[in-house]
Order: structure tokens, then sequence, then C-alpha cells
């Protein structure tokens, strides 16, 4: 019989060796790709295990990126909204503004180790896409981001600063020309280019190894809280709190907790205009599991199989899957998945800049904002980490539209 | 014997090569698509690849993609593709008919209904593009459960351990992708094709067709000369989007792409020569 604790232990140790995290994740790709996932999967299975790669991306995490981020006490913030004591893991202060470059880091380091001398990377608002131009640049290798028509049109400060980098920046018109369909366009390069190019995925989506190897990847967000919160408030959290778009924050964030029962863990999606609505950004909460982008997972989909376009004021959420883990963690019940409303989530961005001087991305404003109702709900001596995922100045020209401010 | 073994056995006595041609269910529009089936059987097809549009055809380049936008318009779901291949059986009951498409689709069906429906509609054959031999295994057993064959893409990247686990789980015919790339992309190389193909013979027991690259007369002898099938797709897609806003005289016109293909790949002296 299976004791608790074994059950605890299985769930750090997902996926399994093809990549499945229950029934969910896998390599649902052209056969193409499957050598080429397989090379990956064993260079990373070597690097992760190597201390020289470690110690290269250590010192690079911290001389680059700026790590260890802060854990902050958001004291004013916390007493204003009255219960648990709130506190912010700061990776909104990470080098290139959002937890995005802990991976890029990483995965352009390990292409530089298995020999490829070009980048190429998916991106919907553009984070992901500067924090790989970024790695490209200092690495000294060719770079090419796809992003959608739709969204380059409405991130074009972050088309500017790829370029500045030296990234080639592709406009994607296929489909909803959104992340998706960059996403698509990225895969067809790589099928085309897979000798000589490494494809650097965003998130903790796509065909194995890539949910677990990003994961791994992101996970220092939660050691590092792990060892600030035992070390500032002198216990272990109650409660995390991380926006889920395709979930690497978040993950990055609850991992290093999973085994840890005591810990309350919730996922915020992209509520958009409300569930009730159908506009949002919600697989886990109100989609369903199907085969997208080469895993399987939750997805925004029609009773055809077609995949639906997503509505989210956050571009970083405004993707129609989830990285399989959370579907996993989902249907098992470890973690719950909540959504807010691109409204609440703007409140939330309000109140934080003004109580705490901090403006938050719109996409961890969806954590802040699940904080706000949670907070009230708990006692003073208990403890919420919210993860502060990005900052927000990318994305004042939105909320100055949304009020009708010209900037 | 499977109508796609009965047809690979039948040509094989003939000495001819298989000619597939690929269309994208509904596209332009649903009225066009059986029509245009039956017409290219008449231009010389021996099989038929109907395409089932998806939102997201990650394997597809620029050519199949708005292919698949153009019948996405209409709506054409997979009950929509199987309602068009049960109306091209009332008169075509020989003709081997491949679905080809993506995964989800399918998952959202279920396996097993889909499998039902499809042998009830006179699907012969069904390839999944974005599913490897890995995760094939239910979908497999559900498709063999109801005579229809699980169609496996090899790729110039698939070692010969992955052609024998697609030959043990795979039927009808084994479908080589001629290149690292999309479909439609211009990167065609018959001797690397022909040098993977001697590779790939010496582990399955399968005919192998070849798609991808395959844009003109020359070429499908070429390949012809090499592989057991050449399927067609882009280069006749292209031509039905020409005269998408026409509809009407697509199954007149669109079939003379293959037609002109059937020609040169059926010329003993080309076929010879390449």
């Amino acid at each position: 019989m299976a004791t608790q604790a074994d059950e605890l232990e299985a769930l750090m140790a997902q996926p399994d060796a093809r990549g499945h995290f229950g029934p969910y994740g896998g390599r649902f790709v052209a056969e193409t790709l499957m050598g080429p996932l397989e090379e990956l999967r064993q260079a990373w299975e070597q690097f992760r295990a190597d201390p020289e790669f470690l110690a290269e991306l250590d010192e690079d995490l911290a001389r680059f990126v700026g790590r260890p981020s802060p854990l902050y006490p958001a004291r004013r913030w916390s007493d204003k909204l009255g219960g648990a004591r709130v506190w912010l893991k700061r990776e909104d202060l990470n080098h290139t503004g959002a937890h995005k470059v802990n991976n890029t880091v990483g995965q352009a380091l390990l292409a530089r180790r298995m020999g490829k001398k070009r980048v190429i990377a998916e991106t919907g608002a553009g984070q992901h896409g500067v924090a790989t131009a970024t790695v490209a640049a200092r690495l000294g290798m060719e770079c090419v981001v796809y992003m959608g028509a739709e969204d380059i049109r409405r991130q074009a400060i972050n088309v500017y600063r790829m370029r500045l980098l030296g990234a080639e920046v592709v406009s994607v018109e296929s489909g909803s020309k959104t992340l998706k369909d960059a996403l698509n366009e990225a895969m067809r390069d790589w099928v085309t280019n897979v000798d000589d190019t490494f494809y650097i995925i965003g998130t903790v989506a796509g065909p194995h190894p890539y949910p677990a190897m990003v994961r791994d990847f992101q996970t220092v967000i939660g050691r590092e809280a792990r060892a600030q919160i035992l070390a500032q408030a002198g216990q272990r959290p109650d409660a995390l709190i991380a926006c889920v778009g395709g979930g690497s924050n978040a993950i990055g964030l609850f991992h290093p907790f999973l085994s840890d029962e005591a810990v309350a863990i919730y996922g915020v999606e992209g509520g958009g205009e409300g569930i009730e609505s159908g506009r949002h950004a919600a697989p886990l909460c109100a989609g369903s599991p199907g085969v997208l982008h080469g895993n399987r997972t939750y997805l925004m989909e029609d009773a055809d199989g077609q995949i639906i376009e997503t509505h989210s004021v956050s571009a970083g959420l405004d993707y129609p899957g989830v990285g399989p883990e959370h579907a996993w963690l989902k249907d098992i019940g470890r973690v719950q998945y909540v959504a807010v409303t691109d409204e609440q989530a703007l409140a939330a961005f309000h109140d934080l800049t003004r109580t705490e001087g901090i403006m938050p991305a719109l996409e961890s404003s969806h954590a802040l904002a699940y904080a706000m109702q949670l907070a009230p709900t708990m006692k003073a001596d208990q403890h919420i980490v919210v993860n502060l995922s990005g900052r927000g100045d990318k994305d004042i020209h939105t909320v100055a539209a949304l009020e009708g401010i010209k900037v | 014997m499977s109508r796609i073994e009965a047809r690979f056995a039948g040509l094989r006595g003939a000495g001819r090569t298989a000619l597939i041609p690929y269309v994208t269910a509904g596209d332009p529009e649903p009225s066009v698509t059986v029509p245009l089936l039956h017409a290219l059987v008449e231009a010389g097809a021996d099989l038929l690849e109907i395409g089932v549009p998806f939102s997201d055809p990650m394997a597809d380049g620029p050519v199949i993609q708005a292919a698949c936008e153009r019948a996405l318009k209409h709506h054409v779901s997979l009950h929509g593709v199987l309602d068009m291949v049960r109306e091209f059986r009332r008169r075509d009951a020989d003709t081997p008919i491949v679905l080809m498409g993506y995964l989800n689709p399918v998952e959202v069906m279920g396996y097993e209904d889909f499998a039902v429906a499809a042998e009830e509609a006179g699907v012969d054959g069904v390839l999944t593009v974005d599913l490897p031999p890995e995760e094939a295994g239910e979908l497999v057993g559900a498709l063999k459960a109801h005579g229809i064959d699980p169609i496996f893409l090899a790729a110039p990247t698939s070692d010969a351990a992955r052609i024998e686990t697609m030959d043990a789980l795979g039927g009808g015919f084994l479908y080589y992708v001629s290149f690292k790339g999309v479909t439609g992309a211009n990167r065609l190389d018959v001797q690397a094709v022909a040098d993977k193909l001697a590779e790939i013979r010496g582990h399955t027991r399968l005919p192998v067709g070849v798609g991808f690259g395959i844009h003109d007369p020359e070429s499908a002898a070429r390949v012809a000369a090499v592989a057991d099938a050449v399927v067609v797709g882009s280069a006749l897609v292209k031509r039905i989007a020409e005269l998408a806003d026409a509809p009407q005289r697509i199954p007149a016109e669109a079939p003379a792409v293959i037609a002109a293909m059937r020609a040169a790949m059926d010329e003993p002296f080309s076929a010879a020569s390449a």
C-alpha cells in the first residue's frame, strides 16, 4: 500500500521517462522532430548533472540576471488587506524585468554546449523574445523570434528592443496572428533547420523534455523563496500564489513546495471578461483535455477539437493551452486553479503600485488580485508568498489606453 | 486484404507506381470536395488523401495552412469530413481513402467512436501527423479493430529501430517525408530520397510512399522511379487556391495537375532515366 510519504515523493518524481505527468505531457510532434527531441533530452540529462555546467549557470544567474531576487514583505499592502502577511518574490527585479530570463540563460548555455549556433523563439507580449534576444546577444548567437502580427502591432516597444539586441523578428500572419501561431511558426522553422538550430521554448509546455527542462530552470524561484521565508519569517508559507499562462513562473515557485502538504497552492488564470462570458484564457478552469503544440493538456477548444481564441488583458496569459504538469496537478487536486477577471487584475495593478511603490506586470497582477481575495480570509500570523513574475513598465500603454489616457 | 493492400498489389502487378493526391476537405468550400475527388480518380489517382482541417497545422507550409483556413471558415469538422467520404463511396467502392490530419479532432471525438464512424463511412487509412509511434498504441488498436490501416510518417531523421516500430504498428503503406521541413517547401533531393528508401526497405514489409516537395511532372516521375507511391499535396492545393473565386471550375480544372504527373510517371523513358 502506498503511504502518504510515497505519494508526496511521487509528486516530485514526475514526469516519467517519456515525459508524462499522469495522462498529460508526452511528445506529440511530427516524426522529423523525434530524433532531435531525444538528442535534446539526452543532452539535458547529461548537463543537469554536470557540476561545471551548473557552476556556469549559477554564475550567470548571479552576475548577469542579478539573483537571488529579494523576498519583499509588503507591509503596507498586508495591513490594508487585513489578515495574512503577503510576501512578494521579486522576479520583476531580474535583468530584462521578468522570470523569463532564468530559462533563456539556461537553454542558451545548453545550446552552446550542444554546438548550436542559431536560436529561435516564439513570443506573445515579447518578454520571452526579449529574454532570448538578450542571451543570444551575449553569447554571439544568431537569433530569430517569431511573433504574431497582431502582437507586433500591440507591442511595438518590445519589437524594437529585440531588434536593438540584434534579433530578427518575424511577423506571423497565419491563424489568429498571436502567440499560438508564433509557436506553430517556430516549430516549422525548427523542423526545417533542426541541424544547426536550438528552439528556446518560453514556458513549461511543448514536447518532452521542454516542460521538465524549463521547470528545472525556473525552480530557482521556489528554492530561493523557501530559504528566504524560513530566514525572514521564521516559518514556511501557508499559501503560494502565482499567475498561470503557460505556467513557467508558477511551476518555478510551486515545485519545491509540492511535497509540503501544509502549503496551500493557488494558480491564477486569465479570466478575461469572466468565465461565464466565454471570453477568457482559462483552460484549467473552463477548458478540456486535448493535444496541441506537442503535449496533451487542458486546452481552449470547441466541440470539433479546433483551438479557439483566448481573451485576456495580459498578453502573457493569452494562450489556449497550459503546461502539462499543471493539468496533472489540477486533476490530483494538489494545486487549486482559479481565475480573476481583467478588471480585478487592473484593480490589483493600481493598488500595489499606489501602496508599495511597485508596478507589477499585468500577468503578475492576476496573482496579486487573488491575494487580495485570499489574505483577508486568513489569520495575521499566516504568510502568503506571491510570485511577482514581472515588472509593469511594458504594460503602461495598455493601462493608459484602457483608461482613455493618451501617453 | 485491405483496400489499400489490394490497390498496391494490383499496381505492383502492373508495374506502376501509385499516385496519391492530397486535398484539404472543404477547401475552398464543402460542395467542391466530393466532385473533385471523383475527378482526381479519373485523372489517374490510385489512392486519395483527404486532409482534415485543423486550426493549428504545425507541420504544414503556407499553402496547406491557407487551405485549412478556407475550410474552417465553413466550419468543416471531422464529422463533416466523414460525411464527404460516405458520399464519395456511393459512386466509388474501390479507391482507397486515407484521412490525414492532426490528433486533436480525433482525440476530442474519442478514438473508439472515431474508428467506428470512419469504418462505417468507408475510410481505409488514417495518418495523424503529430502522433508518433510512442504515443500511438491506443489509437492503433482502435483503428485495427475496425479494419483501418494506421499510416505512419518516416523522416530523414528516423533510425532503423524507429522504422521497425512503425512497421510493427502500421499498415497500408509507410509515408516517407522526403526532407526536413514543412509541406510545400522546395527542398527535394531525389538521390538522398533513393538512398534513404534503400535503407528503409531493409526494415519494413510495407510499400513506401514519398511526399513533401513533389511539385511538377518531372519531380513526380523521378520520385516514382524509386518509390511505391508519390504523394502530391501543395502543388494541387495551390491550383485549387488559384480557382477559389470560381469553385465550380475546380473539379474540371484542378485535376490537370495530377493528370500531367500521371502521364510523366507512366512514360517509360522518363522513369527509366531518373
